[in-house]
């Protein structure tokens, strides 16, 4: 009843990166993709809690979330998206150097996603600093007075504004989080491309964490106009 | 039932049998379903068990029976929703014209205020036969008040008002239990429910001195400057707060909420986003400043204001489509 | 030491190396699975000892055995122990991460490393708590419940937050191994309706791991950022809500109790068509029955909150949803004892364990329809009714599926049988003292002795009494199979490659299997459960 076959990896050679479970690189590669999206997917989950709070408190409490996101810098917040967004350009194409065998491309591409991505971070640290000096930070030291948009001369509930600033820090600094994480992916894999170990027969850890850059890009498309743009209408 | 060996406590409120009745019937329903189940499983394990010579049968399954073992089931289930939902449905709607009792929980008690006035601490009197009304708030965490007698139970949430209500039907004392984690002395936040006769319970009321409660309300609306603004002609500062309770309100963004109790005590705690359309946001925040049995006064007080008297217009909101206030 | 430990002469996972870094730094899964094996037994025994202790309080109505505060520590730690350190991960990484690769034919899983990161983020999380356990402990009970949690407990809630956090990343990491492996390793012949359904039940409970648990993840995190940051997310005090808390945490927390069982199930569906030398009654239906599961239990959490102010409408709802998922597990039950209808039954300790299962969990899964009747639930929710039932479910259920398991792969597992007779007694114990120990559960909580309480009214000891006399001969039931299992290590019989005359592709390795597991890649062209091809052996080996 028990038939079998050889294993095909067992007599010719193969990649040095094939693993040893794997029967062969196009299986590996596979498993790694599948691998990566279901991750992707566990983190549209994770970020997913806090923006289902975001979404119900924004709804309770329009106008101190409209009032509070007038608060934040729409400039740096523009300039940070156009920031992540190039940063997504170049690992792509850093992908594609890769697959196509241009070594010093790949490295340089490489480097300049690091570059973005460190210029997002110093940006939003730049906006957090900004916001600790107007005591937006919430806590002991939290102040906020605004009126309800259109509606000059009636306050809005202090209260409900420090949950917008709740939710912005826990928001932008899980989201800082992730790029820190991600910077330090691409550290590491930027050193193993000047090494020579990635090429059109082996780029899959490039792709993946392409993925998951392009991943923490996306969350910052979501997130720059629920945070920034509510309600910004002159 | 049982005496000396209880399988549900005493049936003391209108609700109770029906509760009961369900629970049985799921009790027989389960017994019955464990008693086919596991006698087929016996009976299968006798006669089925390996015998020299005795081959297994290799059957592949049975679309019919999969569908039948799935809409019967299924069918049953509805059933027991639909029970189950229309005896919730009478819990959670309190008939009207229920006399209303105010609860506070705090850790590690029940504070009680009668709207007679009366005063109680983890004991709370009501006469045989009245629908009686309970309106609770915590002043920490999430207490849950719970009388097995009466099969009723409601969580008490700081923040907000929930309600529960009942009609006792059998004089007695009964268990009140906290139901939901405090803390230290969570086992010991119990307390009894006394329910007595009507002439005893008018008896007990005129105890001792006791001010009714929207009497304590409306001397609390004059001590605390309520009065200044919210006065009953047109020259308020505030809106009149006169038959506002239970009316649709609009406010200055455009939105409308029902004037219920969840947000009168909102609005007396911190009114700022709650304002009303037409009114200048200056009504100070009272919260910190008010304890929760104050805010009950003041909450029943404005509840016992009736309907403005014809021939007098309040400068309160024009009639909207009302709102739901924010229910999870 | 006499000769009788004969060591098998072919090398297999266990001889191939010896030496703490070969286990510590391995990557067979295997070996990964029986590190898991000793750190859940460990965090088992505590979380068992915890409960020994509230039981012992709970012989007297008085609280006298220990202080109130501590009481209210050792239920919450035995319920976070029990849950995160010891039923989530059990089957999952213990069976299912030894048998998955085998079952399917391949060498290993598809992310190994992963594999023993996993062990290592499980271990990392055991210590925080342990850490915590022994500075002082958490009293929050096990649900974390807001503002309690984040505004006035004075334990280490932070602490063991981030230990349950942790440990949700490796039950995150075994979900996805499991998933890609399922999807990419399969042995040639091996299509989607051939699988054991065990390898489906899996396949459903890492779906439900990689969905849910992230959530539970960004909840804790929260709570933790509320705590030291004074935020006021979850606590109305600082603009809040409440309610919000409970929503997160049971979106969560409610699939995670099929995390628990879906295994479990798994394990039974092995076991019965074995020992009934039967093919599973309606094959498709159970395996399309483990993914409703893991679809509809999604959709039910907020039946946990009928009495928390709610609307009426959204509990009308939920309960209304809660009785769609009763059906699929309905569904198994009656494959279950419709495949021993015209079998060739024997009565195996893994048989008794399924036998067990079935009973206690059809007892559990019943009580279940009385939490989803609203009328119902207000009166039993937060007592001992709700602690019986779902005590019904995972101890009934899910850990006797979790022994079950254990016994029928312990063989395969360690190349020795385990003592058939001391088998079938602890069995019989640990059914006997588990019914002690829960059915007067029931009735205490519809009487309305409520939850969580330290002391109660005089008129509930009896019932108590009964309860612990139960958990003592329960404690017995688990305690032994720790010991005959070691002892069949050294002295047990040699197992062949299938004692049982079972099918699936693990039966045709050796036991214990090699560490690539399959001399050659099994080539699959027959169907799941084919057992009218494979014969029964002499007798159900026993060893006294």
């Amino acid at each position: 009843m028990s038939a079998s076959s050889d294993s095909p990896i067992a007599v010719e050679s193969h990649s040095p990166a094939l693993r040893h479970h794997f029967a062969d690189m196009e299986q590996q590669k596979q498993a790694a993709s599948l691998g990566m999206w279901l991750f992707l997917g566990t983190e549209i989950m994770f970020f997913g809690g806090m923006f289902c709070a975001y979404l119900i408190y924004r709804y309770w409490y329009f106008n101190e979330f409209a009032a509070s996101s007038r608060t934040l810098d729409i400039w740096l917040g523009t300039i940070n998206t156009a920031v992540l967004i190039c940063s997504s350009l170049t690992v792509a194409l850093a992908v594609r150097a890769a697959q196509t065998g241009k070594r010093k491309l790949t490295v340089i591409l490489l480097l300049a996603t690091l570059a973005f991505g460190l210029a997002f971070l110093g940006i939003k640290g730049v906006e957090w600093y900004n916001k600790f000096e107007e005591h937006h930070i919430p806590g002991a030291s939290f102040h906020f007075e605004a009126s309800v948009p259109q509606h000059p001369g009636v306050p809005i509930n202090s209260q409900h504004a420090q949950i917008f600033f709740s939710l912005y820090f826990a928001m932008t600094g899980m989201h800082a989080l992730h790029m820190i994480i991600g910077v330090g992916l691409f550290c590491v894999l930027t050193f193993y491309a000047w090494k020579g170990r990635y090429g059109p027969d082996y780029y899959t850890p490039l792709e993946n964490a392409g993925l998951y850059w392009h991943f923490v890009d996306i969350v910052w498309i979501y997130l720059f106009p629920l945070l920034y743009l509510i309600d910004r209408k002159k | 039932m049982f005496d000396n060996f209880p399988l549900w406590p005493a049936r003391a409120s209108a609700g109770a049998a029906n509760v009961d009745a369900l629970y049985i019937f799921l009790v027989l329903l389960s017994a019955f379903m464990c008693a086919a189940i596991f006698t087929l499983i016996l009976v299968f394990a006798v006669k089925y068990r390996r015998r020299a010579g005795v081959q297994a049968e290799q059957i592949e399954g049975s679309t019919a029976l999969e569908i039948t073992w799935s809409v019967i089931p299924m069918i049953i289930f509805m059933f027991i929703f639909a029970w189950g939902a229309a005896i919730y449905f009478q819990e959670r709607t309190p008939p009207r014209g229920a006399a209303e009792v105010y609860v506070v929980a705090k850790q590690w008690m029940w504070k009680v205020q009668h709207e007679e006035g009366q005063r109680e601490i983890n004991e709370l009197h009501v006469p045989v036969g009245r629908d009686v009304k309970l309106v609770m708030t915590s002043q920490d965490a999430i207490h849950s008040f719970f009388v097995p007698a009466f099969r009723i139970k409601q969580d008490v949430l700081p923040g907000r008002y929930t309600t529960a209500w009942f009609r006792a039907t059998k004089p007695g004392t009964y268990q009140l239990f906290c139901a939901q984690y405090c803390g230290t002395s969570h086992s010991s936040m119990i307390g009894d429910i006394v329910v007595m006769e009507p002439a005893q319970y008018q008896a007990w009321l005129s105890g001792g001195p006791a001010v009714p409660l929207a009497e304590s309300g409306q001397k609390l609306f004059s001590d605390m400057g309520c009065i200044t603004c919210h006065r009953s002609d047109l020259q308020g500062r505030g809106p009149n707060l006169v038959g506002v309770f239970g009316k649709p309100v609009a406010l200055e963004d455009g939105r409308s909420l029902t004037a219920d109790e969840n947000y009168i005590r909102q609005c007396i705690l911190n009114s700022r986003g709650q304002v009303v359309k037409g009114f200048p946001a200056i009504m100070p925040v009272f919260q910190g400043l008010l304890s929760e049995e104050q805010v009950n006064a003041l909450v029943a007080y404005i509840k016992s204001l009736g309907a403005p008297q014809p021939g007098q217009t309040t400068k309160t909101a024009a009639a909207v489509t009302p709102q739901e206030p924010k229910v999870q | 030491m006499a000769s009788a430990a004969i060591i098998p002469e072919r090398e297999n996972y266990l001889n191939q190396e010896y030496g703490i870094k070969s286990w510590l730094l391995t990557i067979d899964h295997k070996r990964i699975a029986l590190l898991y094996l000793m750190s859940i037994t460990f965090f088992f025994f505590i979380g068992g000892f915890f409960a020994l202790l509230i039981r012992l309080e709970l012989l007297t109505p008085a609280g006298d055995l220990v202080a109130a505060d501590t009481y209210n520590k050792l239920f919450t730690m035995h319920g976070q122990v029990m849950i995160f350190f010891f039923l989530i991960p059990s089957i999952p990484a213990v069976l299912g991460n030894f048998l998955v690769p085998l079952m399917i034919g391949a060498k290993d899983l598809a992310f190994p490393r992963i594999n023993l990161l996993s062990w290592y983020l499980y271990v990392i999380a055991g210590i925080l708590y342990l850490h915590c356990i022994l500075t002082g402990g958490v009293d929050t009970g096990w649900t974390f419940y807001t503002p309690f949690s984040t505004a006035f407990s004075n334990t280490k809630v932070i602490e063991a937050g981030l230990a349950i956090f942790v440990a949700g990343f490796s039950s995150i990491l075994t979900g996805l191994n499991f998933v890609v492996t399922i999807h990419r390793m399969r042995a040639p012949g091996m299509t989607w309706s051939r699988l054991p359904l065990f390898i489906w039940a899996h396949y459903a409970t890492s779906i439900i791991m990689l969905l849910g648990t992230p959530v539970l993840a960004i909840t804790l995190v929260l709570v933790v950022l509320e705590r030291t940051l004074h935020l006021g997310i979850f606590d109305p005090a600082l603009g809040g809500d409440p309610l919000l808390f409970q929503h997160l945490f049971w979106f969560y927390s409610h699939p995670a109790v099929y995390i628990m069982i879906l295994p479990s199930m798994g394990v039974v569906t092995e076991v019965v068509p074995c020992f009934s030398r039967k093919r599973v009654f309606g094959y498709k239906f159970v395996a399309m029955s483990s993914i409703m599961i893991a679809v509809f239990g999604f959709l039910v959490w907020a039946h946990h909150m009928f009495v928390a102010g709610i609307s009426l409408y959204s509990a009308l709802v939920f309960s209304l949803l809660s009785y769609l998922v009763a059906v699929p597990s309905a569904i198994k039950v009656f494959n279950w004892t419709a495949t021993m209808y015209k079998g060739s039954i024997t009565f195996s300790t893994p048989m008794l364990y399924a036998f067990g299962f079935i009973g206690l969990f059809t007892m559990g899964g019943l009580t279940g329809l009385f939490l989803s009747a609203l009328g119902v639930d207000v009166h039993v929710h937060d007592t001992y009714f709700v602690i019986a039932h779902f005590h019904y479910i995972m101890v009934g259920g899910a850990v006797m599926g979790y022994m079950a398991g254990m016994h029928y792969w312990w063989p395969k597992i360690s190349g020795r049988m385990y003592p058939e007779s001391w088998g079938r007694l602890a069995a019989l114990i640990v059914f006997l003292g588990f019914n002690l120990t829960f059915f007067p559960q029931f009735v205490l909580g519809y009487l309305g002795m409520p939850r969580r309480y330290w002391q109660y009214p005089p008129e509930f000891q009896v019932l108590h009494v009964l309860s612990t006399a139960g958990s003592t001969v329960l404690a017995v039931g688990y305690v032994l199979p720790m010991l005959y299992f070691l002892w069949s290590m050294r002295y047990g019989k040699i197992a062949p490659d299938n004692p049982w005359g079972a099918s699936g592709l693990e039966w045709m390795t050796s036991s214990p299997p090699p560490t690539f597991n399959f001399e050659q890649t099994p080539v699959v062209t027959w169907e799941a459960y084919d057992y009218a091809n494979i014969p029964a052996p002499e007798e159900v080996p026993i060893e006294r």
